[in-house]
């Protein structure tokens, strides 16, 4: 499946003579008409982010054009970046994602390994089980669990709710099923014969593993690590029930529960900060595009 | 292939009275091994997902102040408040319509995509996925604030049409256009990069034989896309009516739940009642009613889901 | 260096016998291939001589050792697979000497070994590309490499060229060939090709249905088979099989195909077959290329009759000819300037001394 992943576009279809290459030239005109509006209904928000980011606050409440900076100024990115508190976000969301990613890989790959190469009894029960609990919504788990992890915290003694890391026990629970179920995947479609060779080569299931498997799979590893770190990123519900303090606030939950203060909107603070939460996925998308669109198609392609 | 793995154990397990000691031993070691590298996973399923699920069950059927068991009081409550009618009637309006707007839009846009030269396409693959890759609480905030009543940028630039401006989030009609608006907007790409992919997989043969038997444009679509197409049509859609039907972000930000409740979903309300208004257990009882609904289209993506494994 | 030997060896799968105890002694140095169609158990066998199938039944012995219980890195065998199985994230090199790098050999030998090989293989261009870059015939080297870096007791290899197009199935036969006139290593080879077996083993064991039919040199297989099996099986275009019983015409042994065609069986064949049942139902194994148009002068022993040809396919240097004997479709090899025609009468002549009789109910050449 490795080959399949970073797919550079499909097969292009030639241009053919006469009323056929007429005809196409109109539907190519027409797709490119709607592919514009399209993208521009995509856009729209982002540049509006930008746009906004990029006004102070004067000329935000002056009601000019909305869609025109007149006066651009770096002043909300300086007031963020310089901000103790929004960097505090910054710093918590980053330690939660990378934490997260971690602890997924580092239950995932092996767990995925074992399911897709070690049939054992019960595994065929536990990969259903897996994608299934994959849909399971973070909606449908957020009120047991906070009442959970506040019994914990009276028997215990240990506190857990309003700490940042709390967030590195619940947000597995929406990466691991995921990032299970891609690495089975791809490892099941490694031929046998590649484990049979490494046997037979003096390979033990460990170095299998980490000598055959992950390289050979590693398109899939990179895609799963990228779902593990946008879904971790982006996450919304979980903190905002779990964490209140602001200096354990994580970006998303940070920008909107602090700079919005009452009902005074200061938009080119959140449209700049909301960019800056915006940016890590962004620049991952931008870079690693075809992992990123193989990690989402996996899910329904694979298995 | 790798039942025959698991057909060793098996036949281990007859020639017992062989003396195949060590193979046993390492076939033992081997389901040890694979046990462990699992534990992990299954401990993390049960802890995390399985328990808190059916623990939400039991806190459904206590009081507000968790000291007494009331049956299905919860329930009773809220079938005789107006409020939940709302949530139901706009849970359904909004899941259903999104879904069907997304897949829509997602089909439609996955075919301009394909349809131009394959140079192009990464291009705008690149630029119409953009609005599924900003954390979605991130690109609220800026339709919030295209929406913004007094400074709205999509009320200003109506006004020079002559169309007057409009409560977007203020109105409830308006305010469940403009949640199911950006939802569409937010789930389409993903619609459409997984029709693409599918797109892509039909193999062109097909289009070219059915093009030499007559069919024109649509008679291919319908004939030869739409078929081939239908399983990740179903995954997809099944799939998308889960997420969109739990949805959370992007309802609590633009409205959260206003004007007066009428675009309150399960997942906003249940955050409303259980955790804003600490009633636990009423916040439990009106999340568990997205179950059904859950549980039905995970049951149909498994069946298709499982379908392609055997076609494999 | 070592021999194997299989001693009732079984393999079941839940209720189903895929080897049903087979025994094969294979010699220091030899090269035995199994062949045998899809489902014989050629594969199942070498696999667990491997040791990636347990066995279920018998022993296996790698030089002297009982190795039933030993896991597949310690019996000191390489394998090489059909599809290769290269590694694709490592160069010719490191996929070569993986295995030795996982036992610490010295880097200096290493990379004396894998040069070696790369120079018996003529593969020393490639040593840096990786699998995705190399054609299929260079990754079968490839994958032979791997297996002669290794220097072990045993090769096994398992269909390697099936996945190549025929030329070049050919050229890697001679190819295979040489590099075991050079390492003198034991080689348990498996295929599906008759070709491949014949012009490759020492000795081949032909399989079927989980049992072994016949072990033998490729010259025995196809002159002397032992089964119905065996000699269908072995040569191309298949060996002709027609219904006949034995009669006695005036103290001499004839043999009867159709009512209107008998012939009366050369003397050393006569002999052979007196005491075969005169009522037993009875096949006629007849090779392709013992039935040729028929000359002025026969020999005696062969025996002319007509036909009615229903195709014939000219293949250049000879022609086989289809016709039809009393609901029996039988190939002949006709020289292509006797002038057989589709559709037309012709008169070919069987040669009888290297005929074969069968009993149609056992399948056993007699």
């Amino acid at each position: 499946m490795s080959t399949m992943t970073v797919d550079k576009g499909a097969p292009t279809r030639k241009v053919k003579y006469g009323s056929m290459s007429r005809d196409r030239a109109w539907a190519l005109r027409w797709s490119y008409f709607f592919l514009t509006l399209f993208a521009i209904f995509s856009l729209v928000p982002p540049i509006y982010m930008l746009i906004t980011s990029l006004k102070s606050s004067a000329e935000i409440s002056a009601a000019t054009n909305p869609w025109w900076v007149f006066h651009p100024t770096l002043s909300n990115y300086i007031e963020l970046l310089t901000s103790n508190q929004f960097l505090t976000f910054f710093r918590n969301s980053a330690f939660v994602s990378i934490f997260v990613v971690t602890i997924t890989m580092l239950i995932s790959v092996p767990a995925a390994f074992a399911l897709a190469r070690m049939r054992f009894w019960g595994s065929a029960t536990l990969a259903t089980g897996v994608f299934l609990t994959y849909l399971i919504p973070d909606s449908l788990l957020f009120i047991p669990l906070f009442k959970m992890f506040a019994v914990i915290g009276d028997w215990t003694g240990i506190q857990l709710i309003n700490r940042w890391y709390v967030l590195l026990f619940i947000y597995p629970t929406l990466t691991v099923p995921f990032c299970t179920w891609i690495m089975m995947g791809y490892f099941a479609s490694i031929p046998k014969e590649l484990d049979e060779a490494a046997i037979i080569d003096g390979a033990s299931w460990f170095q299998t593993l980490t000598r055959i498997f992950i390289p050979v799979a590693l398109p899939g590893l990179i895609a799963a690590t990228i779902f593990a770190f946008t879904v971790s990123w982006a996450q919304f519900l979980y903190p905002l029930v779990f964490t209140t303090s602001t200096d354990q606030l994580v970006l998303p939950v940070g920008i909107i529960t602090t700079l919005i203060k009452g009902d005074v909107f200061n938009w080119g603070q959140i449209m700049t900060g909301a960019l800056l939460g915006a940016a890590p996925p962004l620049i991952i998308y931008a870079f690693l595009m075809d992992y990123y669109i193989a990690g989402l198609t996996a899910g329904a392609t694979k298995g | 292939m790798a039942d025959v793995a698991f057909q060793q154990g098996r036949v281990a397990g007859i020639g017992s009275k062989r003396k195949r000691s060590s193979l046993r031993a390492a076939l033992k070691r081997k389901s040890a091994a694979a046990f462990l590298m699992t534990l992990p996973l299954i401990l993390l399923i049960s802890i995390l997902v399985l328990y808190p699920a059916f623990y939400s069950l039991h806190l459904a059927t206590l009081n507000k102040s968790m000291s007494r068991f009331v049956g299905l009081g919860n329930f009773e409550f809220l079938f005789k408040r107006e409020t939940f009618w709302l949530v139901v009637r706009q849970s359904c309006i909004f899941a259903i319509s999104a879904v069907i707007f997304k897949a829509l839009i997602g089909f439609i846009v996955a075919h301009f995509v394909h349809n131009v030269p394959a140079k192009g396409q990464r291009k705008w693959r690149g630029m119409l996925l953009v609005p599924w890759v900003i954390p979605p609480a991130m690109s609220t905030l800026a339709w919030l604030w295209l929406f913004d009543p007094s400074y709205s940028a999509f009320n200003y630039t109506l006004s020079f049409f002559g169309i007057g401006p409009i409560a977007w989030t203020g109105d409830p009609d308006w305010a469940r256009f403009s949640v199911i608006l950006v939802n569409v907007w937010y789930g389409a790409p993903f619609f459409m990069i997984m029709y693409l992919a599918s797109l892509k997989s039909v193999p062109e043969q097909l289009y070219e034989a059915a093009a030499i038997d007559g069919a024109n444009w649509w008679q291919r679509i319908w004939y030869v896309t739409l078929p081939m197409m239908r399983n990740i049509i179903a995954i997809t859609t099944l799939f998308s009516l889960i997420v969109t039907f739990a949805n959370f972000d992007i309802v609590r930000i633009l409205t959260a739940g206003g004007p007066l409740d009428h675009t309150h979903i399960f997942a906003t309300w249940a955050f409303r009642v259980g955790i804003e208004g600490s009633d636990i257990p009423l916040g439990a009882s009106v999340s568990l009613f997205m179950v059904p609904i859950l549980a039905i289209a995970a049951i149909f993506i498994l069946r298709d889901v499982n379908k392609r494994g055997n076609e494999a | 260096m070592a021999d194997v030997l299989l001693r009732k060896v079984v393999k079941r799968y839940e209720e189903v016998e895929a080897v049903r105890g087979i025994d094969l002694d294979i010699a220091d140095h030899e090269f035995v291939v199994l062949v045998g169609p899809s489902g014989c158990g050629k594969s199942t066998t070498l696999r667990m001589i491997a040791g990636l199938e347990d066995i279920t039944g018998g022993d296996i012995m790698i030089g002297g050792d009982v190795v039933n219980d030993v896991p597949p890195k310690d019996r000191d065998i390489a394998m090489v697979f059909q599809n290769y199985a290269l590694y694709p994230h490592m160069t010719v090199a490191e996929n070569m000497s993986f295995g030795l790098r996982l036992k610490h050999y010295p880097k200096a030998e290493i990379n004396s070994r894998v040069t070696e090989a790369a120079r018996m293989l003529d593969i020393t261009d490639l040593i840096d590309r990786k699998p995705k870059q190399l054609s299929g015939g260079q990754r079968q080297r490839v994958a032979m490499g791997r297996a002669i870096v290794r220097n072990p007791k045993v090769f096994l290899f398992d269909e390697p060229l099936s996945n190549l197009d025929a030329q070049l199935r050919v050229q890697m036969r001679i190819e295979i060939k040489k590099v075991h006139q050079k390492v003198r290593t034991t080689t348990v080879y498996v295929t599906h090709d008759q070709v491949e077996a014949m012009t490759l083993a020492d000795r081949v064991v032909v399989m079927n249905r989980g049992r072994i039919e016949q072990i033998g040199t490729p010259n025995d297989l196809y002159h002397s088979p032992a089964t119905r099996f065996v000699a269908g099986f072995i040569g191309s275009p298949a060996m002709n099989f027609l219904p006949c019983r034995l009669e006695d015409v005036g103290g001499k042994l004839n043999i009867r195909l159709t009512d209107r065609i008998a012939f009366p069986l050369p003397g050393a064949r006569a002999a052979r077959y007196q005491g075969v049942s005169r009522t037993d139902k009875l096949l006629l194994g007849v090779r392709p290329e013992h039935i040729a148009e028929a000359r002025v002068h026969t020999e005696p022993g062969v025996e002319a009759f007509d036909a009615m040809l229903d195709v014939t396919e000219p293949m250049g240097m000879e022609t086989l000819v289809y016709f039809t004997m009393d609901g029996t479709q039988v190939c002949g090899r006709v020289n292509p300037n006797a002038g057989a025609h589709d559709g037309a009468p012709f008169r070919l002549a069987v040669d009888l001394n290297n005929m074969h009789l069968l009993n149609e109910v056992t399948g056993v050449v007699i």
